[in-house]
């Protein structure tokens, strides 16, 4: 039975409390009589997402109400939804103008313009299917991103958030991806390799022009990709069939000379004049836009940077070739003789290199790099191959430079060199993306005696820890008089003989067997670096680090710990103690002694961070150990309280969900009350006196990893 | 329903595999047998280790004996064991023993997937010792100069808990295998798959694409052996499409969003 809807007073009640219409005086009695007349799954619908949106911003809320009722009819439901989130992560990101803009965007709806949208093709979706995609055709690898439309600048192919052309989803996805391969061949078969602005601006209308030119061209390319890849290629007349308007006639003639196998870039620039004086110019939805300012900018930011590396990486191969040659050349001769042939076998870009007429084999980066350049220019120009000398280039060019994690505080504040997670917006009930910018630092070493003190404090545990940890080691042995195994244990099969010689039964445990066990468990330690572990507690995470390293030494484990520690959602910092890499030596000996407390508990990114980072161990077993003083909370956020609590407790769920086991220690002596709502993925332990640290940890340790 | 039982030990190749060289492996493989140099075979999978190491017995003339190598694999089961047989032990000679008593040719395929102890064994067999001690029987046996001995590995794997140690590898000749050039690799599916050229050269074609992605998601792309298994498909009336989704892209990976690229290349081409 359909329930009753709500009156608009029960209505009002809740819409007082959610819109704090105490200090905003929204109007809640007109929305609210808005929403009376509606059916109670409507009533629902609505209400939940002012709700949800309210905990993100009041404003938005009050402004979705008063939209949402007169939308639904003519809106589906699924697209409501994905505004609604829409609108919240541009105030994420943007703020409430932005928001507001999008939110009054869609007064401007048209049901009609977006009838195919509920069967559309949404960029997450095709983005790692397609990107996979691209990176099997040859040539450069090119990444697919979301942008506003579908264009390419020679490195990325840009596609915009839904491709919704057609009634029908795989049609759609068919679509993209016809339109991804003709960016593809923009770059494979040379349409980027000129200047797109300076052609047109030859003419009195370069816009006209542009457009004819893009034209040429995708009429080239669509017969260079009937030649590649036939398959795409009927897909594609079929799509074209369906969408695109009747093909002018006049065009024919162009189709037929750029259809030919030796038609190039150039052969569209010798017909661009002719193109340019006539009245039409098809138009296809798959084609993409051409984006002269970009492709340069690409362009321009590539060649110096492969320019350099090709010649340093020639260098190498030269150097590396004459090293194993017996005979020494003298230097005049090694820059003469080396050229390279680029070959196009069955499709696929190939290149020779020869030295002095002997071929050598070159490296994949190498090959890579003569990829790219020659698709840049058609060929190899000569001046990339003569090797580097000493001292002969620009160093900042060989390597993508590595952000300085302090260095991007200085200047004004920007995302770069970041890594950014989603955190849980438990009002929302939905992620906020993007939305922690996360930085790894290392900790500053401090050499002290810190070590050696805490070794002489806890002489007697790491003894007594020594025994207990040895006893865990499990070692290969030779199992004797089993029943099954790869050897016969001729010692049991002599007994057994003798028995029966003897008249008695035959014991049946005649083998032996190698008993192997690995311990195969790789854990990761979460050390809160909070300011509020100052004192007793920071020294005691400290000891407990160092009792800990002593017993997964013995044991063998891989770990690694790391430190986190927060300010606000774009500065969250996660402190290299010791990766799973480094050894336990001095200077992980050092970091440890140099924890200190920093400022807040944001461990949501924390979280999500080691999870990634453990996933990449190969390991059986995978341990994240959590060791905090408190509840979540951050300066000045909604981060205290539930909010933390929800996503802490997000972040758990999905490490475990990855297969993860994750386990927290906590000091806080009040954390009863919401502990088991927050650990509830995990399992976790309170300790009531911090001076227990060092001694429980092992212990725990132990027991959650037998 | 009877399946022939074959003694490896004498079980000469008489019928020539078909194998197409790619460089001088054949000659060097030829020199290094007459001056009792043991064999390492270097290569991604299904590029033809396997089929050469036949292709080898079949010229030489040899018995082939292939162990194909797993973690399991001891040091008794290629030497020998004792068995029980009515109340006595009988002493069962393993592959290797098997190999070196008849001067055959040993290949112990994928060697690194094997235990630690077991090469052991065959370290002496690799130099100029070329004996074998069976330290159950108390004897070493004497390895004659037909006899030579072949491993195989994949460098793909880059494990660090699979790599061979260097007091082995630099027991061997190295041959290093990879897929072979594009014209020859089409020459080997058109032959052993029976489809035409056309196909055959789209097939490579499509290989290639998938060894583009090797790195980026996938482990290894297409070897020469599954478009083999392609082509068979596909001569046998199978849709290209289909045949390239079942003896390729399943084959390679079970990642969804792979899967689905990998199909779309293949109905790119085809």
């Amino acid at each position: 039975m359909a329930q009753l809807p709500l009156t608009a007073s029960d209505m009002e009640a809740s819409l007082h409390v959610w819109l704090d219409t105490e200090f905003t005086f929204f109007k809640v009695e007109e929305l609210a009589a808005e929403l009376r007349p509606l059916a109670r799954d409507e009533q629902d619908f609505i209400l939940g997402w002012i709700r949800r949106i309210a905990s993100t911003h009041i404003t938005l809320a009050w402004q979705f109400g008063r939209r949402a009722p007169a939308l639904l009819p003519r809106m589906e439901r699924r697209l409501l939804e994905a505004w609604a989130v829409h609108t919240c992560d541009v105030f994420d990101r943007t703020g409430l103008q932005n928001a507001l803009r999008v939110m009054e965007q869609v007064d401007s709806f048209d049901p009609l313009q977006h009838q195919n949208d509920a069967a559309g093709a949404l960029f997450e979706d095709i983005a790692p299917v397609l990107g996979n995609f691209v990176c099997g055709l040859s040539g450069r690898r090119l990444r697919i991103e979301e942008g506003d439309a579908a264009w390419t600048d020679g490195e990325r192919i840009m596609l915009p958030p839904l491709i919704a052309a057609l009634p029908d989803l795989d049609d759609n996805f068919q679509h993209a991806k016809v339109t991804v391969a003709l960016l593809w061949a923009q770059t494979r078969f040379g349409t980027l390799r000129i200047d797109h602005a300076a052609v047109a601006a030859e003419y009195s209308d370069p816009e006209r022009a542009l457009i004819r030119l893009h034209a040429l061209e995708t009429l080239r390319l669509t017969a260079c990709i009937a030649r590649e890849l036939p398959g795409l290629h009927r897909q594609m007349l079929r799509l074209r069939a369906a969408l695109d308007p009747v093909f002018p006639p006049a065009w024919q003639h162009y189709e037929r000379s750029l259809s030919a196998r030796d038609a190039t870039l150039d052969t569209s620039l010798a017909l661009l004049a002719q193109a340019y004086a006539e009245a039409d110019c098809p138009h296809w939805a798959d084609q993409g836009c051409l984006r002269p300012d970009a492709i340069a900018a690409a362009r321009a930011a590539r060649l110096d940077k492969e320019k350099a590396r090709l010649r340093v990486k020639l260098t190498e191969l030269l150097e590396e070739h004459q090293a194993a040659d017996a005979a020494p050349r003298d230097t005049a001769e090694k820059t003469a003789a080396l050229a390279v042939e680029p070959r196009e076998e069955n499709g696929q870009l190939d290149f020779e290199i020869t030295l002095d007429g002997a071929p050598l084999v070159p490296p994949s980066d190498v090959r890579q790099l003569l990829t790219s350049v020659y698709l840049d220019f058609g060929e190899i120009p000569p001046e990339y191959l003569t090797p580097a000398g000493e001292g002969d280039y620009d160093a900042s060019q060989l390597f993508d430079q590595p952000e300085d994690p302090d260095a991007v505080w200085q200047g004004t504040y920007h995302e770069k060199g970041a890594e950014l997670y989603p955190e849980w917006d438990h009002g929302r009930q939905h992620y906020r993306k993007n939305w922690c910018v996360m930085r790894e630092k290392p900790v500053t070493p401090v050499y002290d005696n810190f070590h050696r003190e805490t070794l002489g404090k806890h002489a007697g545990v790491i003894r007594h820890l020594r025994k207990k940890f040895e006893a865990l080691r499990d070692e290969n042995r030779l199992d004797k008089r089993q029943t099954q195994g790869d050897e016969i244990d001729l010692d049991a099969l002599i007994e057994a003989l003798a028995d029966a010689r003897d008249g008695r039964e035959m014991s049946d445990r005649l083998f032996q067997r190698m008993h192997r066990a690995e311990r195969n468990i790789a854990v990761a330690f979460l050390v809160d670096m909070s300011g509020s572990t100052k004192g007793w507690i920071n020294e005691a995470e400290r000891e407990a680090l160092i009792l800990l390293c002593e017993a997964l030494e013995l044991l063998g484990d891989r770990y690694a710990i790391y430190g986190f520690s927060g300010t606000t959602r774009k500065r969250c910092e996660l402190f290299r103690i010791k990766t799973f890499d480094d050894a336990y030596d001095d200077e992980v000996k050092a970091r440890i002694s140099g924890i200190r407390p920093q400022e807040y508990t944001r461990i949501g990114f924390a979280l999500r961070h080691m999870t990634k980072l453990l996933n990449r161990v190969e390991a059986k077993t995978r341990v994240l150990v959590t060791l905090s003083d408190g509840r979540p909370d951050d300066y000045f956020d909604v981060y205290r309280g539930e909010y933390g609590v929800e996503d802490t407790r997000m972040a758990l769920l999905e490490a475990s969900r990855t297969g993860i086991h994750p386990f927290c220690i906590t000091l806080d002596r009040d954390a009863r009350d919401y502990l088991p709502h927050m650990y509830g993925a995990a399992r976790y332990v309170i300790l009531d006196d911090v001076r227990q640290l060092p001694l429980k940890v092992t212990d725990i340790y132990r027991r959650i990893t037998t | 329903m009877n399946a022939r039982t074959l003694d490896p030990a004498h079980h000469l190749i008489e019928k020539e595999p078909y194998y197409e060289a790619v460089g001088d492996e054949i000659q060097l493989f030829e020199a290094a047998y007459r001056q009792q140099i043991p064999v390492l075979l270097k290569g991604p999978t299904g590029c033809g280790k396997t089929r050469f190491m036949e292709h080898m017995a079949w010229r030489l003339k040899r018995p082939l004996i292939t162990v194909s190598c797993h973690d399991d694999l001891t040091a008794s089961d290629l030497v020998g064991r004792y068995l029980v047989k009515g109340g006595e032990t009988v002493w069962v000679d393993g592959p290797l023993t098997r190999a070196v008593r008849c001067g055959g040719i040993c290949y112990l395929d994928e060697i690194v997937e094997a235990r630690k102890d077991t090469m052991v064994v065959i370290h002496p067999l690799a130099d100029d010792r070329r004996s074998l001690p069976m330290e159950k029987l108390g004897q070493v046996v004497e390895a004659p100069p037909e006899f030579c001995m072949a491993i195989s590995y994949n460098p793909g794997y880059q494990s660090v808990l699979k790599d061979l140690k260097q007091s082995t590898r630099q027991r061997f000749v190295a041959l290093e295998f990879d897929y072979p050039s594009a014209e020859l690799e089409r020459r080997i599916v058109a032959t052993e798959s029976g489809v035409s050229d056309a196909i055959a050269a789209n097939l490579v074609r499509f290989a290639q694409m998938t060894r583009n992605l090797k790195g980026s998601g996938l482990e290894e792309g297409a070897s020469t052996r599954l478009l083999v298994h392609a082509g068979k498909l596909i001569a046998d009336g199978v849709s290209p499409v289909s045949a390239c989704k079942s003896a390729v892209a399943q084959a390679v990976t079970d990642d969804a969003d792979m899967l689905k690229a990998i199909q779309e290349l293949s109905s790119s081409i085809f």
